[in-house]
């Protein structure tokens, strides 16, 4: 069983080395726009494959290479695999049962997440935004809402709204 | 046959962690606190970029090694000539340039000259499709710092945008998010130079429908905004349209052969400018007199 996990750990890194080449591998300008997202596209198979030993952990540490790889702010890849990875594993069951091309269309869904999500913390280095003051809003939201739950429990009991 | 329900894993407060991990580090990033870390990443990347880009290394070696013997012996006498006519222009620039020296030491303005370079050599590997960031194989074992100005035997590539210790990122003036401070050469008229995302076209927003600007005009660094140094050459002005009404539209071509490239030049601007009158002796005291009344 042993021998059985670390050769899994190995295939799954070198597959994802693979994938980092392909990345950056040196096409010709116009072929070079087509050039998909290949660590997250092996980390999705990995993901739906095999979910106990391929989970965010592996999408994380894979995100920091690809942003120094490919030269983005530290966090951007992390950020957006982990959620991509993260919807993979919980929905592996649904996923590893669709049809292909059901399948095709869920991956569309992630890779479009992912590059939301990338594009979204490469704009806020460009306003240059992102102080931890910006995100209080959030945080407070989070310590408000034990009283908001409260207190409009207590409005839904009252007027009986069921 | 693996049961289905056994080892589910439960990513929740994973997701969590990790995000926040994520926006942490993007934070600490603006600050440029991880510096350390980003080069440690980056030492377990550079043999990655290394594997990818010697495949083309390789077929130009290859092809350096098995070009005929005509072909080096035109290329050689090509260069000759070429270095000849270089020198004898050399030759001439420095009387300029010491009479130029002399003038601004009469004029009393600080002038810097006398840059040291390096040769560093572009990584074939492509990173975004979105921007014009190449990697070249000198880091900050080198010497090499951000905001360093970058360019070929034309004129001006870029500059450096990140350093690791092996390799260094540098964004090439055609990226849309890069703008460059330029001077008309001919009337020394300043203006600004922003990127298209286009590697043979600069636009020059910046200037009214009247202003004094002409195709085949050579745009060189203004030295404005400290980062490039004055006078490199940049760009030609291959366009202009629509001069009769308020919308004029100026392009430019640069001067650099940006897709070309292999090799590249770090430039290193000394900081200190050097002694702005370099022989006291060779100027006549009434000049010197009039200097010190000022």
């Amino acid at each position: 069983m042993r021998q059985n996990n670390s050769t899994t750990r190995l295939v799954v890194l070198a597959s994802l080395l693979v994938a980092m080449v392909l990345r950056i591998v040196p096409l010709p300008m116009e072929l070079f726009v087509y050039n998909p997202d290949w660590v997250l596209l092996f980390l999705i198979y990995w993901a739906i494959a095999i979910p106990e030993r391929v989970g965010i952990g592996y999408a994380w540490v894979m995100g920091l290479l690809s942003d120094v790889l490919t030269g983005r702010l530290l966090g951007q890849h992390a950020l957006a695999y982990s959620v991509v990875v993260f919807v993979c594993v919980k929905l592996h069951t649904r996923l590893r049962s669709y049809s292909l091309y059901q399948q095709v269309l869920g991956v569309l869904l992630l890779l479009l997440v992912n590059q939301v999500l990338v594009f979204w913390a490469q704009n806020i280095k460009s306003s240059n935004s992102l102080g931890f003051i910006d995100w209080l809003p959030s945080f407070i939201g989070a310590l408000v809402w034990p009283f908001i739950l409260k207190v409009l429990r207590w409005v839904r009991r009252t007027y009986h709204i069921v | 046959m693996k049961p289905l329900f056994t080892k589910r894993p439960s990513p929740n407060i994973g997701l969590i962690v990790f995000v926040f991990a994520s926006l942490v580090l993007l934070a600490c990033e603006q600050q440029a606190l991880l510096n350390p870390f980003r080069e440690m990443l980056a030492s377990v990347v550079y043999p990655l970029q290394q594997l990818v880009s010697s495949p083309t290394q390789a077929v130009r070696k290859f092809g350096e090694t098995f070009s005929s013997r005509i072909e080096l012996l035109a290329e050689n006498e090509e260069l000759r000539r070429e270095q000849l006519l270089q020198s004898a222009k050399l030759t001439k620039f420095a009387a300029l340039e010491q009479e130029n020296l002399r003038l601004r030491g009469l004029l009393d303005t600080s002038f810097k000259l006398g840059e040291q370079v390096m040769i560093a050599e572009l990584l074939a590997v492509n990173l975004v499709p979105y921007e014009q960031v190449v990697v070249v194989n000198k880091g900050s074992r080198f010497g090499v710092y951000p905001g360093q100005l970058v360019m070929d035997a034309h004129g001006v590539v870029g500059q450096v945008l990140r350093v690791n210790s092996l390799s260094s990122e540098i964004i090439l003036i055609t990226d849309p998010n890069h703008a460059i401070p330029v001077q008309v050469n001919r009337n020394g008229l300043r203006t600004i130079a922003q990127g298209t995302g286009q590697v043979d076209r600069l636009s020059l927003p910046f200037l009214s429908s009247n202003a004094d600007i002409q195709a085949g005009d050579l745009l060189v660094t203004s030295g404005l905004g400290g980062v490039f140094p004055q006078g490199y050459p940049v760009a030609t002005v291959v366009a202009v349209s629509g001069t009769d009404n308020a919308f004029a539209k100026f392009a430019a071509a640069p001067v650099a052969k940006l897709d070309l490239n292999r090799e590249l030049l770090l430039v290193w601007n000394k900081p200190d400018p050097i002694p702005r009158v370099p022989d006291l002796g060779s100027i006549p005291k009434e000049s010197a007199g009039s200097h010190a009344a000022k």
